[in-house]
C-alpha cells in the first residue's frame, strides 16, 4: 500500500465517493475539475436539510442561520487567502465570472482610449476574452507578453512588456497548459512601481499551493471552487478593498442594494454590492468544507505528493521519444500539469484510446488557443494530477502511451 | 464504459496509408470542411462529369477518425453517380444515428466500421466531417 508521510493514500481515496465507486478509473483531468470528498457533499446536503432559507434577507431564525452559514464560509475563504477583511471576498459562480466582473467593472472604471491592458500569451480564455471585450468597450489596447519556447515567463520579460500606457496586467499564477508558475509577487511589485493593477488568475494555483493575497500583494485574484474539491457553481473574487469600494456594480438586482427609488439606487456595502440575486449559499458552504478538508491534509502534504507524482509522470513520459511535453523539461516547473503531443497521433485519438483503458485526460486546446498557436501546435493531450492520484495511475498512463503508436498501426 | 473497438486495423490503415489523401489539380468541385472545436480540417476535392464522380481526393489534418472516414468515403463514392453518393451519405449519417438496416449497412462496406462511434458522441463530428462536406458539395 502506498504511504506518503503520515497519510495512507487508500484512506484518502476512500473519502471520495466517485473514486470509490470506480476503482478502475485513473482520473487525471483534475485541472478541468476535481473530484469531491464526501464531507463536502455532506456539508452541502446538510445546509439544505437543516439551514436552508434565503440568506441575507429573512428576519426569522432560520434565515439568520442560513446567513450565518454563508458568512462563515466567507470567513473561511478570507482566512484561507489571508485577506485583510471579508469585505474583500466576493462569491461568484466561478473564476470566469470573477474575471468578467473585474474586466467589466474595474476595466470600465479605469480604462481610457489608448491605455493598455497586458495579458500573457498563456492565459486561459477566461482571463483573455473579458479583456478583449473591455478593450473593445473602452478603446484600450490589448497587448501580449509571450513566454519563451520552454514556456517560461520571467519577471524580466514581464517588466519589459509594461509601458507608460499599461493600466491593468492580467496574468495566470499557474498555466493550465504548461504548469508554469508565474512569480506573481514580483509581477505585482513591477506593476505597482508604475501604478498598474495586477489581476491574477488563481484557478490552477489556489487548489494546489498556499496562496496569500497580502504576501503576493495582488490587486485581484480569481478562482473556482470546483477545481478544489468544492461543488460546481461557486467561485471567489478577491479584490483589494480600495478597488472594490470604488468600482461600480457588475450585475444588479436583488440583495445588492441599500435602497431603491424609481430612477436610482444606493448600493449595498462590500462585498454584497457584487452579489446580486439569491446567492449560492450551499456552494459557499461546500467550498468552506473543501478548504477545511485541504487544510486538514495540509499544503505541505498536498504539494509534496503532487510534485512527487509530477516527477514520476515526467520521468516516465520522457522515456518515450515520440512524446513531447509542452513547456519546461523540469518536473519542478509543471505543478501537476503535463500537456503533450505524440508524433503521428492526434490528441483526440490519444484521449479516446486512454479512455478505453479507463484513464481520463483532456485533449484539445484546453481553452488556451493563442498559447497553442504561439507554441506551434494545433492541440495537445493533458494529464493533470491531484493529491489523491497514485503512482500506479501514473504508471498506467505511461504504459498506455508507450503502446499507443503501435495501436495506431505504426511499426513502433 | 466506452470501448475503442473502432481503432481497428481497417481504420488505422486508412489513417496511416490513405489512398485518396493527395491533391487533385483537375477537381471541379472543392470545399473545406472544419470542426473548429477539435481542429479537424479537410479539403474535399471531386472531379464530377455528367453527374458521375470520376475522381476524388482530400487533403488536410485531423484525428484518425476524421481522416480515415474521409478516405473510406472516397473509396465508396469514386465511380458512383452524384445521387448514389448522396444516398450513401444518407445511409452513413443514419448509421451514426442507429437507424439503418443490415442491408444498408452492407452498402457502406469498410465505412461501416465506424458504426460504434455513436457510443462516443464527442467523436461523431469527426466521423461525419467528410460526409457532410460531400453532401454540401454535391447537394
Amino acid at each position: 500500500m502506498e504511504k506518503t508521510g503520515t497519510y495512507n493514500i487508500e484512506e484518502i481515496r476512500a473519502d471520495f465517493p466517485l473514486l470509490k465507486a470506480n476503482p478502475e478509473l485513473a482520473y487525471l483531468d483534475n485541472s478541468a475539475t476535481s473530484q469531491r470528498p464526501e464531507c463536502v457533499l455532506r456539508a452541502v446536503t446538510e445546509f439544505y436539510e437543516k439551514r436552508n432559507a434565503n440568506p441575507l434577507r429573512g428576519l426569522y431564525d432560520l434565515a439568520q442561520d442560513a446567513t450565518e452559514a454563508y458568512e462563515a464560509a466567507r470567513e473561511t475563504v478570507r482566512d484561507f487567502l489571508n485577506a485583510k477583511s471579508t469585505e474583500e471576498i466576493v462569491f461568484t459562480r466561478n473564476a470566469t465570472e470573477a474575471l468578467n466582473l473585474i474586466a467589466y467593472s474595474y476595466g470600465g472604471m479605469v480604462l481610457q482610449p489608448g491605455d493598455e491592458i497586458l495579458v500573457s500569451i498563456m492565459e486561459h480564455h477566461s482571463n483573455l476574452l473579458p479583456w478583449q471585450q473591455a478593450a473593445r468597450r473602452t478603446g484600450a489596447v490589448l497587448k501580449y507578453v509571450e513566454c519563451d519556447k520552454n514556456g517560461r515567463l520571467t519577471e524580466e520579460m514581464f517588466r519589459a512588456a509594461l509601458t507608460e500606457h499599461t493600466k491593468i496586467a492580467a496574468v495566470t499564477q499557474v498555466s493550465n497548459v504548461l504548469g508554469w508558475k508565474n512569480d506573481i509577487s514580483a509581477f505585482a511589485r513591477a506593476c505597482h512601481e508604475r501604478g498598474i493593477a495586477l489581476v491574477a488568475d488563481g484557478a490552477q494555483s489556489v487548489p494546489h499551493m498556499p496562496v496569500d493575497v497580502q504576501a503576493l500583494d495582488v490587486d485581484f485574484l480569481a478562482f473556482s471552487g470546483h477545481k478544489m474539491l468544492a461543488p460546481m457553481g461557486i467561485g471567489v473574487l478577491y479584490g483589494k478593498k480600495e478597488h472594490l469600494e470604488a468600482m461600480p456594480p457588475f450585475l444588479t438586482g436583488g440583495e445588492m442594494i441599500d435602497s431603491v427609488s424609481r430612477y436610482d439606487a444606493v448600493y449595498a456595502e462590500l462585498p454584497h454590492k457584487f452579489e446580486a440575486g439569491t446567492v449560492n449559499a450551499g456552494g459557499a458552504v461546500g467550498l468552506a468544507a473543501a478548504i477545511d478538508y485541504m487544510q486538514r491534509l495540509g499544503f505541505d502534504f498536498i504539494e509534496e505528493r503532487e510534485s512527487a507524482l509530477t516527477r514520476l509522470a515526467m520521468e516516465e513520459l520522457q522515456k518515450l521519444p515520440f512524446v513531447h511535453i509542452l513547456g519546461s523539461d523540469q518536473a519542478t516547473e509543471h505543478h501537476g500539469i503535463l500537456s503533450f503531443t505524440i508524433d503521428g497521433v492526434h490528441p483526440h485519438d490519444v484521449a479516446a484510446i486512454l479512455d478505453a483503458e479507463h484513464i481520463a485526460v483532456r485533449a484539445g486546446h484546453h481553452c488556451a488557443q493563442p498559447l497553442h498557436q504561439h507554441l506551434g501546435v494545433m492541440s495537445s493531450t493533458r494529464a493533470s494530477i491531484a493529491f489523491y492520484n497514485t503512482e500506479e495511475e501514473v504508471r498506467r498512463l505511461a504504459a498506455c502511451l508507450a503502446g499507443i503508436r503501435r495501436k495506431m498501426g505504426y511499426a513502433e | 464504459m466506452p470501448s475503442n473497438t473502432f481503432y481497428n486495423e481497417i481504420l488505422t490503415d486508412h489513417n496511416l496509408h490513405p489512398a485518396h489523401k493527395h491533391d487533385l489539380p483537375d477537381a471541379n468541385l472543392v470545399l473545406e470542411g472544419v470542426n473548429p472545436s477539435c481542429g479537424d480540417d479537410i479539403w474535399l476535392k471531386l472531379k464530377v462529369e455528367n453527374d458521375q464522380i470520376v475522381d476524388g481526393a482530400f487533403v488536410g489534418d485531423g484525428c484518425a477518425i476524421s481522416q480515415a472516414s474521409a478516405d473510406m468515403m472516397l473509396d465508396l463514392i469514386i465511380g458512383k453517380s452524384k445521387d448514389e453518393a448522396l444516398k450513401l451519405a444518407d445511409i452513413f449519417l443514419r448509421m451514426i444515428k442507429g437507424t439503418v438496416s443490415d442491408e444498408e449497412l452492407d452498402t457502406l462496406e469498410e465505412a461501416s466500421v465506424l458504426k460504434d462511434i455513436a457510443h462516443m458522441p464527442a467523436r461523431v463530428k469527426c466521423a461525419v466531417l467528410g460526409w457532410h462536406t460531400m453532401e454540401e458539395l454535391l447537394g
